[in-house]
């Protein structure tokens, strides 16, 4: 229970220390928050002045970034300067089609993992098996999705080429991000199977007469699984980023082009917004996987 | 504690793997220090050749301006490699100053340091480099320093544990009894045992440093156009990829086989060295 609130504590701080390092960026920004505010609207003293009342702009540095501060533990992220809504509207909105995306693939890649993991233990499977592993992790999300999409939107019109409607829409962006993810997450996987495999509770089982699939299956695969809980706050770093990339190349509305387009257009809150939201989430995942790993593996709560 | 390097290395790579990405390495880095030994001028735009399939003219084909698609990948090697190259430099530089100071501190500080690393790396490395471009603007630089930020905690953590191995290592205590000066302890004795698994390291890091390049620059992030770097040409090429696949997917090609080969010579260079550096 103490190592639990510990890593609670240590998460908060992280969190904390994020959101200020990202407000201190924001601060460092050339350019005037009102120029960005008004944009290409009618710029007069008088609305200058209306702007910096409304956005309490007129109240000191420190002020400002408690009230930020504030807000942000409240689930306020602000307004966006170029759309004049709450953030979290904007965000919120957008949310569903990369969630669905996220999900998807992240639930394509672990299981792709599993079959290759558990499958490719000859040595010519595994080392076509490591091979395609290299490939897919060096490759850039985006050109496999370029790929993809000449053959199987272009050749054989078998999928749409753009859009969110429907099933169809969501297959070629969910394959492009799960197939990196699969890549590392089969090489993790393997190296834990062979490791629980020289184990001696892989000998004792091998030798109550238990055949080979079983070994694995039963005994080595709970142990393999185990380093691969770890890599939970990894894998949402490379979804959420990935999202970004597949949504522009397949052009799916969602998150990733919401922000795409406030970098564009400087529109610093959403950016702001998404990017801490992000580390929110980071910081949550990787508490709850440590917790989840006192609770499956006691050989760590002893020492 | 000998350093790895100081002993003289032969490298006989008995994989084919390892000779193949050797070799790529060394014409990506031909190719990055004197592209116009390898190809022509990367922006001479030809309008009566526009779109062509790959022929023994065009080796890769043209692009959508009748450029000479394998000119432009031999150039974009140096945007990329430099890129890359400043970015790891960046990342590691400051790696191993903040590495050392939390490794060298006293409790407090070094728990600030750390949570620091562990704040910066919280962020998706594309969405802390999004953030940060969206302050600066597009272009070179930004990508650097970038992702260099977003890629130093990896580095600052190595160096803070070999740190503290290091510092409890009986030539430092003797030095210490020898009354040698801070500096002279540090520069002399720490620094240079402590910087063991970094060659490696960054060289893993430089294809990974890479691909979040590509990636960004896909995005519109990096140089801006005519540059011949190749997420921008693939991002360019994408417009025609239902008449011209070559224009995007070859560029393609090289930023893949290029973070292959250094994923493979990385990875060897460290099976190699396992336990001795």
């Amino acid at each position: 229970m103490r190592a639990v609130l510990r890593r609670a504590g240590s998460g908060l701080i992280v969190l904390w220390a994020a959101a200020t390092a990202a407000y201190l960026a924001l601060l460092a920004a050339p350019g005037d928050t009102v120029d960005s505010i008004i944009g290409d609207g009618a710029d007069t003293p008088l609305i200058r002045s209306q702007i910096i009342q409304e956005w309490g702009l007129d109240r000191p540095a420190v002020v400002q970034y408690l009230d930020y501060l504030w807000r942000a533990a409240h689930g306020d992220l602000g307004r966006s300067y170029l759309l004049q809504r709450p953030v979290r509207d904007v965000i919120g909105e957008q949310l569903t089609p990369t969630l669905e995306l996220a999900v998807a693939a992240a639930a394509l890649g672990v299981l792709i993992a599993l079959v290759l993991a558990v499958t490719t233990r000859r040595a010519w499977a595994r080392r076509t098996s490591s091979t395609t592993e290299l490939v897919l992790v060096s490759t850039p999300p985006f050109l496999i999705g370029i790929v993809l999409l000449s053959v199987f939107s272009f050749r054989f019109g078998w999928f749409p080429v753009s859009g969110d409607r429907g099933v169809a829409a969501l297959i070629l962006p969910a394959v492009t991000l799960a197939l990196p993810i699969a890549g590392v997450l089969t090489q993790v996987l393997r190296d834990g199977l062979d490791r629980a495999l020289s184990e001696p509770f892989a000998v004792t089982a091998r030798s109550r007469g238990l055949a080979e699939n079983a070994v694995l299956i039963r005994h080595a695969l709970r142990h393999a699984l185990l380093p691969a809980v770890t890599l939970t706050g990894w894998l949402f770093g490379v979804l959420l980023g990935g999202a970004v990339i597949v949504e522009q190349v397949f052009g799916r509305p969602g998150l990733g082009q919401v922000t795409l387009a406030a970098v564009n257009s400087k529109d610093m809150p959403v950016v702001l917004a998404v990017v801490v939201l992000s580390a929110f989430v980071y910081v949550l995942i990787n508490t709850l996987a440590d917790v989840v790993y006192l609770a499956i593996d006691p050989r760590l709560r002893r020492s | 504690m000998t350093l790895a390097l100081e002993r003289p290395v032969v490298l006989r790579p008995r994989r084919p793997g390892v000779a193949a990405a050797s070799v790529f390495l060394a014409v990506a880095l031909l190719a990055a220090l004197w592209p116009g030994l390898l190809a022509a001028d990367p922006l001479a735009a030809d309008p009566f050749h526009v779109l062509e399939a790959p022929s023994a003219a065009h080796w890769f084909g043209t692009d959508q301006l009748g450029r000479d698609v394998f000119d432009r990948v031999v150039h974009g090697a140096r945007h990329s490699l430099a890129i890359g190259l400043a970015a790891v430099g960046i990342a590691v530089f400051a790696g191993v100053l903040l590495g050392l100071l939390a490794g060298l501190s006293h409790r407090f500080a070094d728990e600030a340091l750390s949570r620091s690393f562990d704040a910066l790396s919280a962020f998706p490395l594309l969405l802390l480099a999004l953030l940060f471009i969206a302050i600066t603007g597009p272009g070179s630089v930004s990508l650097v320093v970038a992702i260099g930020l977003a890629t130093l905690p990896t580095y600052a953590r190595v160096i803070r544990t070999q740190t503290f191995v290091v510092r409890r290592a009986g030539y430092v205590t003797e030095a210490v009894a020898f009354g040698a000066s801070r500096a002279r302890l540090v520069l002399r004795h720490v620094l240079p045992n402590v910087l063991g698994p970094l060659p490696i390291l960054a060289m893993i890091g430089l294809g990974e440093a890479i691909l979040a390049a590509a990636g960004l620059s896909f995005l519109g992030m990096g140089p801006q156009p005519p540059s011949p770097e190749w997420g921008a040409m693939i991002s360019e090429g994408r417009g025609y990829l239902r008449i011209a696949w070559w224009a995007s997917v070859l560029p393609g090609m090289a930023v893949t086989l290029t973070v292959i080969s250094l994923t493979v010579a990385g990875r060897y260079l460290q099976r190699r060295f396992e336990g001795r550096a």
